[in-house]
């Protein structure tokens, strides 16, 4: 199906506008006019454009080379081979949709219908009529969310009955840049977990050619009493990727959030999540890699708001950064006034193998209760030299110890994966990053 | 086999070691003794190849290969084996892996075959129960949250599966109480052979009770300024080093 035909047009958009998000993948049929919640976030995302640097919440990433590139939606007709191959790392998911370039390929998607477990598309539902109340309302002050909500066409939508334990993961595969033209796309995913139910989402975005393009992903998750989702994200997007992804996650009571990513390429990333703890018991686990290397960016991005007491929340990041690369984390940890008995942990480590990289670091603990345990750190250093030459003096030769070092460093952030056969794909995908050409540089 | 000549070392442009001359035959061990600052860990680092150690003049030659122009993994391969003062830890790092990816490495560079997980274990822990070891190291960081003990004991079992050609020990009895130097002295002495020398350094004659030297050296100054048998450890041990420190004559 052509997903933009969901599109409601009637009123015509001022000629400023439609500049406004021209060259970022906007559909021609635009100019024609938008009404209703997509004009009034096309309206929000003209008056401020893209984020600059001016923007606290930007101040470490830098999108302004953005700008000169023409990006185009991919064509709704765009499908891939049948033997095109997948990157993926579940073994046996239960669900998997495949999205090139942001448009769904139905021959390489395949689903098994599990009791309980409710797994759609968004393109199907825009045309619903309360699409326009939901899709307008998150995210007010991102632009990128904004831009993401004028121009969303698909995405999963994935919901769970009471009670229901999902035993296969369902998995999510987005394959960029296989045009020569520019190409954006602005998947959004809304995903509920109703009370008691529990679920795993994969998700693997990868470079599948050498075109250039951008991805602005906005998730909405909203996890029921006594629900659990994990959340696996592994990106190896191409060389001249932008993925830009915004993560909206509610927590009621006794339910728990615990995500991991895994950036191991890609030309700027940026992994942005917002997580509210809304009731007694709620409890997430942010948890993620980092592999950077020549020019590559990553912003990890968290804010996580402890609304009620009784709330958890660990947070554990490394990254290793090699060549020109910079790292960004950006922590943010709210306790809101009345949310007493808190716990909350945030680590961020971060290993530079050259002098050329760069990594930023900002922890910041907001508290507005008297009664919380909240613990913060952040540290960023080289390999250690009595460390290396330890390993030297026992025959191992240089370029090996180095891996093993970073392997050393890296290692225990993959023990937040609680499942085994996940944990070792990630893994698997960590050393096949050590192994490539010229990486780890000396 | 290891035969050293004239060996000047400067740290930081500060002169350690100025002269130092040590020969050491096939089978023998040789013990050197020395005051602190004299330079006996310098020695130890230079030859095992860690930077920040500036030689100025001299040569070092094993087995006629001429050693300082090698890294520290191809004085390893060649050989040489340096048990640490200090064993550094190395968090994240599993000692099985460690210990298997350094016999391997230093197999694969004599030219002999590479041991597969289970064949290496076989020998790891054959090795280890003389040692006193349990299995549970094997699992652990190296040396991470070690006791001082336990890291000379891994220090003495990477000896034992390197099978090294000269090993050098840094002040290995320090920090060992002593059941754990005589089972430490008993793995090196179970590795004594006709084709395997050994270097041993240390402050106190302690040590030289269980590993008898063949020679014994005191190192003042930067350069070995009396040898002797095992005698002189223990006339050191009574007299103290005091009579080596004065300006030479």
């Amino acid at each position: 199906m052509t997903a933009m035909a969901a599109l409601p047009i009637s009123t015509p958009i001022p000629a400023p506008i439609v500049t406004a998000v021209a060259g970022l993948g906007a559909p021609a049929s635009l100019a024609d006019g938008a009404n209703g919640w997509r004009a009034t976030a096309l309206r929000r995302f003209a008056a401020c454009g893209l984020p600059t640097r001016r923007l606290e919440a930007w101040k470490y990433t830098d999108l302004s080379s953005l700008q000169g590139i023409d990006f185009q939606p991919a064509a709704a007709d765009l499908r891939l081979a049948d033997d095109h191959p997948l990157p993926q790392l579940a073994d046996q998911p239960g669900h998997r949709l495949v999205f090139a370039d942001g448009v769904l390929q139905p021959a390489l998607s395949a689903c098994t219908p599990a009791a309980g477990l409710d797994v759609g598309r968004l393109a199907d539902w825009l045309s619903a009529a309360d699409a326009a109340a939901e899709l307008g309302a998150a995210g007010e002050p991102s632009p990128m969310v904004a831009l993401n909500a004028a121009l969303a066409s698909d995405g999963l939508r994935l919901s769970t009955a009471p009670g229901i334990a999902v035993d296969r993961p369902v998995e999510l595969v987005f394959i960029g840049g296989l045009g020569e033209a520019a190409t954006a796309s602005h998947p959004r995913h809304r995903i509920e977990l109703a009370a008691g139910s529990s679920a795993t989402l994969i998700e693997v975005h990868a470079g599948g050619g050498d075109g250039c393009y951008l991805a602005n992903h906005v998730g909405e998750i909203t996890i029921g009493e006594h629900a659990r989702l994990r959340h696996v994200i592994v990106q190896t997007e191409g060389a001249t990727a932008y993925h830009i992804a915004s993560r909206f996650v509610s927590v009621a009571a006794d339910g728990r959030y615990e995500a991991f990513t895994l950036t191991a390429s890609g030309r700027l990333t940026r992994n942005e999540v917002t997580v509210s703890l809304n009731g007694p018991g709620a409890a997430c686990v942010l948890a993620g890699a980092y592999l950077l290397r020549d020019r590559e960016h990553c912003d990890t991005t968290t804010i996580i708001e402890h609304r009620a007491p009784h709330t958890s929340c660990r947070e554990v990041f490394k990254g290793v950064l090699d060549g020109a690369s910079r790292g960004v984390f950006q922590g943010r940890i709210v306790v809101h006034r009345g949310a007493q008995k808190i716990d909350g942990h945030q680590l961020s480590k971060a290993l530079l193998l050259s002098d050329a990289a760069e990594v930023d670091q900002k922890p910041e603990l907001e508290i507005y209760a008297d009664d919380v345990k909240c613990s913060h750190g952040a540290a960023a250093g080289q390999l250690d030299a009595d460390e290396l030459f330890y390993l030297r003096s026992r025959g191992i030769p240089e370029e090996q110890a180095r891996r093993l070092l970073i392997e050393g460093f890296l290692v225990d952030v993959f023990d937040e994966v609680t499942d085994d056969a996940v944990r070792a794909a990630l893994f698997a995908h960590a050393r096949r990053w050590f192994a490539a050409p010229g990486g780890p540089q000396r | 086999m290891l035969t050293i000549e004239n060996l000047h070392v400067a740290v930081d442009g500060r002169s350690i070691l100025s002269g130092f001359d040590l020969d050491v035959g096939p089978g023998e061990v040789h013990a050197i003794m020395g005051p602190n600052g004299s330079g006996k860990s310098t020695l130890s680092y230079v030859l095992a190849g860690r930077d920040g150690y500036d030689v100025t003049a001299g040569r070092v030659q094993l087995d006629g290969q001429d050693l300082l122009a090698m890294a520290p993994e191809e004085r390893a391969a060649a050989g040489l084996f340096l048990a640490f003062q200090y064993p550094v830890e190395i968090p994240g790092v599993a000692n099985a892996t460690f210990l298997r990816q350094s016999l391997n490495a230093v197999r694969k560079a004599r030219g002999l075959d590479e041991l597969d997980a289970m064949q290496f274990l076989k020998s790891a822990r054959a090795r280890m129960k003389l040692l006193g070891m349990t299995d549970e190291m094997l699992k652990r960081s190296v040396n991470t949250g070690f006791s001082g003990g336990e890291k000379k004991r891994n220090e003495v079992l990477q000896m034992t599966l390197l099978e090294p050609r000269l090993a050098i020990l840094d002040e290995t009895d320090s920090g060992l109480d002593v059941d754990a130097l005589r089972i430490v002295a008993d793995g090196v002495n179970g590795l004594r052979a006709p084709d395997r020398s050994f270097v041993v350094i240390t402050h106190y004659q302690r040590l030289l009770d269980y590993i008898v030297p063949d020679r014994v050296h005191i190192l003042a100054r930067g350069r070995i300024v009396r040898s002797g048998g095992e005698d002189l450890a223990r006339e050191v041990e009574r007299t103290g080093y005091a009579d080596y420190l004065a300006p030479a004559a």
